[in-house]
């Protein structure tokens, strides 16, 4: 059994009915009280992850929006001055939040788009039948199971000004050497290579476990309508991956806007700022720098608050987009 | 049956239980022998260890025995530092603090340590220090929260063999007798840039902060004023700094490094660069950059501008948290620790330059010289510019304003901004930080 047998059942896949609510005749009638004794074990068996939850979630979720509204400095959280929304005010008015959210948008396409294009061909591909299927979906995924820090020193350094393999390869083809750091886009662009480079085998392999559960008969109904291989994947694989397309837009934008460790480790010298310009300072680095390198925890979790409305807008889009085209096309039926 | 059933649910609900709370309870000391165990929070490379002075202390109290844990960096040490002054609780019997932080903590948790000023013999041990060291470990009304261990006196480091191929002297005094003045310096930087026989590619200086970071430390004000509030823009020191860096920057006599980055570490051994400043501790690092393979290569000569102020940069403390189970003993250890004799053997050992000027007068230190560094007499050379450094005060963000200008010097060097527009994005960097 490969990996990707494996995760059709936890994905937005449209797989068989089996998901779908018993038959309400085999239900328990609902009585309260005795049910609720019944289920007293099952509380009990449930209750630790509830207590992680809360410690480790909820709790920092809530104390975290408590912190954005004070004055607070990182030694002495909770004594900070309760400043009401200041820290938010303050926060549109900050040149480096705006230029943190557009650096953020802007490594986010550069990552993302390419990511799932490659990903969809990738996957096609690999749902042909080949020699060696198992072990190319496997390999797919090592760059996921590397940890995030392991990958971005590596390309820190081929991406190196100096010293680094890209650029010696460019000047061995008689091209000029780029210093990928300094730059604006250079450094962004190198910074969605490494996150391109982590995150399409797992994407490839998302959209390879949804191509599976396509029924072979539209392909073979095409074939005898003359259709060819490309005409096939544009008309039939593509549109039965629109639920899965969606879901990884949404998941990918999330990674996106937390995006942390790639430029923080980046720049190979620790430095928070993203950059001597803050280039490629994401928000998730700049909730960072005002936390943990500038101590102004307030002002970094009125940053992570601002990051976690922005993830609600994209989710909210995203749903609404869903849920219109699943509208438009129940009305066309 | 059911009650079994039951019994074991509930005995799975007390393990879950019980190993959720068991993950929260903390560590205990056992005297129950009437042995005491003494930690250090620690980061970086303290040395003790290495240099054999917790054995030695253990000899001379074998009830005492001490422990450390260390971080590797003094930055997420300083994190988690402060989330335990926060909670006010969880700290080692000794902590470490550094020079990047120590006038956080004096201003803002003076009370969470020891005040060593309030010890008997806080006299004798004040005098065993330099008195700037002394001072930046004490608050405005004379608390003294740490004693020094080592300090970071500054000079220049220099490549003999890439002096001698552009022309220039290799001789330490012929060297030093270049430049009295940064203008000097920078001056020869132009001299060596326009040398025909420069090695190719070499450039004068490894980063614009080789003389930015030294040059602001010898103004009458670097980033603080008396009362340690952070004044930038009438800071003489930072002024003349940002002009000097500038113009080094801007005229291309830098490799266009970042310092303590990937590209600097392997510039190093490629010979990028000819000078770099070297406070004391820099000569461990050139050393383990290089290996053996650099053995005299390098030579020191003095910091410019010394005769008119001398300049440190780094050095650390020892402090005692007050709340911890054995106050006096690890005060005790603490004063061993940073003693004169002590700080003698972690010259002699390590090439800490000490914090103590009795240790410094040693004839252990001021004879000592550096096989590795061409012979250069460093004990005379950092006593020196230990004895020429000037007390001015700090401020708690120091260590972010300087990362601010050397981020903003970097941009200057690759030519991505004009040296005022650099200087703008320094002074918003550090608005973010103090405003």
């Amino acid at each position: 059994m490969t990996i990707a047998d494996n995760l059709p059942r936890t994905l937005p896949v449209r797989t068989a009915p089996a998901v779908t609510d018993p038959p309400s005749a085999v239900r328990p009638p609902r009585r309260r009280g005795p049910s609720l004794s019944r289920n007293r074990w099952g509380y009990a068996y449930v209750a630790p992850f509830f207590l992680v939850f809360g410690a480790f979630s909820l709790f920092p979720f809530l104390f975290t929006a408590w912190v954005s509204l004070h004055d607070a400095r990182l030694s002495d959280i909770s004594g900070g001055t309760f400043v009401g929304l200041d820290n938010y005010v303050a926060l549109l008015g900050n040149d480096f939040f705006w230029n943190a959210l557009r650096n953020t948008i802007t490594i986010g396409l550069l990552a993302t788009v390419p990511q799932l294009g490659l990903a969809l061909g990738l996957a096609h591909l690999l749902h042909y039948k080949l020699r060696g299927r198992t072990f190319f979906r496997t390999v797919m995924l090592m760059p996921y199971a590397t940890s995030i820090a392991a990958a971005t020193l590596v390309f820190a350094t081929l991406f190196g000004r100096d010293y680094g393999i890209i650029n010696t390869g460019l000047e061995a083809v008689g091209l000029d050497r780029v210093d990928w750091e300094s730059g604006t886009l250079s450094s962004q662009v190198a910074i969605a290579v490494i996150v391109t480079w982590r995150w399409t085998g797992y994407n490839a392999l998302i959209y390879l476990a949804a191509m599976q559960s396509i029924p072979g008969e539209l392909y073979e109904a095409a074939e005898m309508d003359g259709a060819n291989r490309w005409r096939q994947f544009v008309h039939i694989t593509i549109p039965s991956l629109r639920p899965t397309i969606l879901f990884t837009v949404v998941v990918s934008t999330i990674g996106a806007v937390q995006l942390f460790g790639e430029p923080l480790l980046f720049g190979g010298n620790g430095s928070t700022t993203g950059g001597g310009r803050n280039q490629y300072q994401t928000l998730g680095l700049l909730m960072y720098q005002q936390g943990w390198t500038n101590f102004n925890i307030g002002q970094a979790a009125t940053t992570a608050w601002a990051m976690f409305l922005i993830i609600l807008l994209v989710v909210g889009t995203a749903f609404l987009v869903g849920r219109s085209r699943t509208r438009r096309e129940g009305a066309r039926r | 049956m059911l009650v079994s059933r039951r019994a074991r649910a509930a005995a799975a609900a007390a393990v879950s239980l019980a190993l959720l709370t068991s993950a929260c309870g903390g560590g205990d000391s056992g005297d129950d022998d009437g042995q005491i165990t003494l930690t250090m929070g620690l980061y970086g490379t303290f040395g003790y260890e290495e240099a054999g002075l917790y054995e030695e202390y253990m000899d001379l109290h074998p009830e005492i025995t001490i422990e450390q844990s260390v971080v590797a960096q003094s930055g997420p040490y300083y994190q988690a530092l402060q989330t335990r002054l926060a909670a006010g609780s969880g700290m080692a019997d000794v902590q470490g603090l550094e020079i990047g932080f120590v006038s956080d903590v004096v201003e803002n948790h003076a009370d969470a340590f020891v005040d060593f000023a309030a010890e008997d013999d806080a006299a004798d041990l004040e005098s065993t220090f330099y008195d700037w060291k002394w001072d930046q470990a004490s608050t405005t009304d004379g608390r003294t929260i740490g004693l020094g261990t080592d300090a970071g006196p500054q000079a220049m480091c220099y490549r003999q063999d890439l002096f001698a191929e552009a022309g220039l002297p290799t001789d330490p005094a012929a060297v030093s007798a270049l430049w009295p003045t940064w203008d000097d310096y920078l001056a020869t930087g132009e001299q060596y840039l326009a040398s025909p026989t420069r090695q190719d590619g070499s450039a004068f200086v490894d980063s614009p902060n080789s003389v930015f970071a030294p040059a602001v430390r010898q103004g009458e004000v670097t980033y603080a004023d008396e009362d340690g509030n952070p004044v930038v823009e009438d800071s003489d020191g930072v002024q003349t700094a940002w002009g000097l860096a500038s113009q080094a920057a801007g005229d291309g006599l830098t490799a266009e490094l970042a310092q303590f980055g990937d590209e600097w570490n392997a510039a190093f051994a490629n010979g990028a660069f000819a000078t770099i400043a070297c406070p004391s501790w820099m000569l461990d690092y050139i050393t383990s950059q290089l290996g053996d393979e650099g053995a005299g290569l390098w030579n020191i000569a003095t910091l410019p501008g010394q005769s008119e102020a001398g300049s440190t940069w780094g050095g650390s403390w020892l402090g005692v948290p007050s709340s911890g189970e054995h106050v006096e003993e690890a005060k005790q250890l603490v004063e061993w620790l940073t003693a004169p004799e002590q700080q003698v053997k972690m010259f002699v050992a390590s090439g800490f330059f000490p914090s103590s000027s009795v240790a410094a007068e040693s004839p252990e230190v001021t004879g000592a010289t550096s096989e590795y560094f061409s012979g250069a007499p460093i004990g005379e050379i950092f006593g020196t510019a230990a004895d020429a450094v000037r007390r001015t005060p700090i401020s708690p963000y120091d260590t972010q304003i300087q990362d601010a200008f050397s981020q903003a010097l970097t941009t200057v060097a690759d030519g991505s901004r004009s040296p005022d527009q650099a200087y703008d994005d320094a002074l918003a960097a550090i608005e973010q930080v103090t405003g």
